[in-house]
């Protein structure tokens, strides 16, 4: 069973005086579980759109998708995935172990495994010494990493991630990746993860979906054998499979500008 | 980076905390210092008759001769408009709650709230006198209560709809029940904004209690007290009054600014 299994999906919105935006057209993809897949492509190109289809934040015009074999909502409902955004999203009020236990909390898990739950998920985003600070008191890529601990608390099968990195600098977003790599591997979790930076998309993923704009499509996959999540560290950063990759996605992503004559259309993808 | 910024060059003894502090407790003090000699002289080297302004040295001493009554005054009207500001504010809180959940009763309700707001509420006394007997403070509490509703339920309505999307997106995501997402989303994020409004409020619950003693009801309270003793030309005596009546608001104004601070330390934003 997949851990998501998206069939012929649309997403159609409705803007003022009954224009229409088709936001997704027919877009297909499966992510077997443990799989890292990242989405990429240019602003408008619906990437986000379909990270939030799979998270039940919105709904599909037509399609369908399936998260665990379950419907989207039933998946949401039985919280059978994490979600982690561009924004940390904290609650100020609430110290770094609250924001952890927060999803815990709502869900009715006792005080004392709440408490443990976080003190482990604390130490595997390395911020044992911050469980007492309040967001306020957190750097932007702290605060990601709080973030991230919340959207792993209920050890879900599935990670939804929309740009985590996306706010931080570059030194601290490779940090990050690293950090990601490492906890994906020892959590075994699918992972869908949306992202504006060609690199990035290759040193996390085994496979990139590369989608396009108006009407949002997926454009071409590209499968990264770099190795298991594992085996992956920083030395692949300078690898000459990982540019390879890198040429690939970016193939894959112009491509397509010039087959529509619109060079334009690739604006907003980071291809550092 | 360090610990004092660029602009606070004084000497290393003056620097950083004592400096900036200090300076903003000595200067309105000096301030309230110079105003109040300038007064007294005034009224010495001017001549000018108690019935008019009484000295400062007079007032302090009418205070302190008749402490007890002013004391017993500022009780009442104390206790009438903590009365009326708990009323109002708990009955603004839940009527904020219900009009950020229910739209319908949000909607029903702007035009009753616009009412209240342009009414002047202590005009009401004298009807609420008739209504609950004049022998009795609830007329005055009442006053001070609806005085207290409308900042109370403005500010934490407005309080309610500051939810980020992000924070909505998350709760959507828990499946979190829209009582779940009241208690731990919205109602702490409206917070800074309720006791912002409590703020606003305090100082209008002690002013209305006060003036709706000038309609009627029990004596006794700081409000009757000045009006009787300007009536009975003891001018001193009706400034002491006031005096206390000042004291009374400070009082309900610094604890709601504190209850504010202490509300409003981590709200800031986050990104």
């Amino acid at each position: 069973m997949n851990a998501v299994e998206v069939t012929g999906v649309s997403k159609v919105f409705r803007v003022a005086k009954g224009a229409e935006v088709v936001a997704l057209d027919s877009v297909s993809l499966s992510v077997v579980p443990g799989e890292f897949v990242s989405l990429i492509g240019p602003s408008g190109c619906g990437k986000s759109t379909l990270l939030r289809l799979i998270a039940d934040l919105d709904q599909p015009t037509a399609g369908e998708v399936l998260v665990f074999g379950k419907s989207a909502r039933q998946a949401r409902i039985d919280q059978d995935y994490g979600i982690a955004f561009q924004q940390a999203g904290l609650l100020p009020w609430r110290t770094v172990t609250g924001n952890i236990e927060l999803p815990l909390e709502l869900h009715g898990v006792g005080k004392a495994a709440r408490r443990a739950r976080a003190q482990d998920l604390l130490a595997l985003v390395g911020l044992s010494d911050f469980a007492d600070r309040y967001p306020d008191q957190l750097s932007g890529g702290m605060q990601q990493r709080v973030a991230i601990a919340r959207s792993l608390a209920e050890s879900p099968e599935l990670l939804l991630m929309d740009e985590p990195f996306g706010a931080l600098d570059e030194m601290t977003r490779e940090r990050m990746q690293t950090e990601l790599v490492r906890i994906c591997a020892e959590t075994g979790a699918a992972v869908v993860f949306v992202t504006h930076s060609i690199p990035e998309a290759v040193y996390l993923s085994s496979r990139v979906v590369v989608m396009s704009p108006r009407p949002g499509r997926i454009q071409e996959v590209v499968t990264v054998g770099l190795g298991s999540a594992g085996t992956r560290d920083d030395a692949l950063r300078e690898d000459a499979a990982f540019f390879a990759s890198v040429k690939a996605v970016r193939e894959a992503l112009h491509g397509d500008a010039v087959h529509e004559k619109a060079p334009h259309s690739v604006r907003g993808v980071e291809t550092r | 980076m360090s610990a004092t910024s660029g602009s606070r060059s004084a000497s290393p003894l003056t620097r950083g905390f004592s400096s900036g502090s200090l300076r903003a407790v000595t200067a309105p003090i000096l301030l309230g210092v110079v105003v109040l000699l300038l007064w007294q002289v005034a009224v010495v080297l001017l001549d000018i008759k108690p019935f008019v302004l009484p000295s400062p040295v007079n007032i302090g001493t009418q205070f302190a001769s008749s402490f007890d009554s002013v004391w017993a005054g500022t009780v009442v009207t104390g206790t009438n408009a903590f009365v009326g500001l708990l009323l109002g504010a708990v009955t603004g809180i839940l009527a904020a709650i219900a009009a950020a959940l229910v739209r319908v009763f949000d909607e029903l309700s702007v035009p009753i709230v616009t009412a209240a707001a342009v009414i002047p509420i202590v005009a009401l006394a004298p009807v609420l006198y008739t209504m609950f007997g004049a022998n009795v403070e609830t007329a005055r509490q009442l006053v001070a209560a609806l005085a207290v509703f409308i900042p109370v339920y403005l500010n934490t309505l407005k309080g309610l709809r500051q939810v980020r999307p992000v924070h909505r997106d998350l709760m959507r995501a828990y499946a979190a029940s829209p009582w779940q997402a009241t208690r731990t989303v919205t109602l702490p994020g409206a917070m800074p904004f309720l006791f912002t409004g409590l703020r606003i409020a305090s100082s209008l619950a002690v002013i209305s209690a006060l003036i709706a003693e000038y309609f009627g009801g029990p004596v006794g309270g700081l409000g009757k007290s000045i009006t009787s003793a300007a009536a009975s030309s003891n001018y001193p005596l009706a400034y002491a009054y006031v005096l206390g009546s000042i004291l009374l608001g400070l009082v309900f104004y610094a604890v709601t600014l504190a209850f504010e601070k202490l509300a409003s330390r981590h709200s800031s934003s986050t990104p």
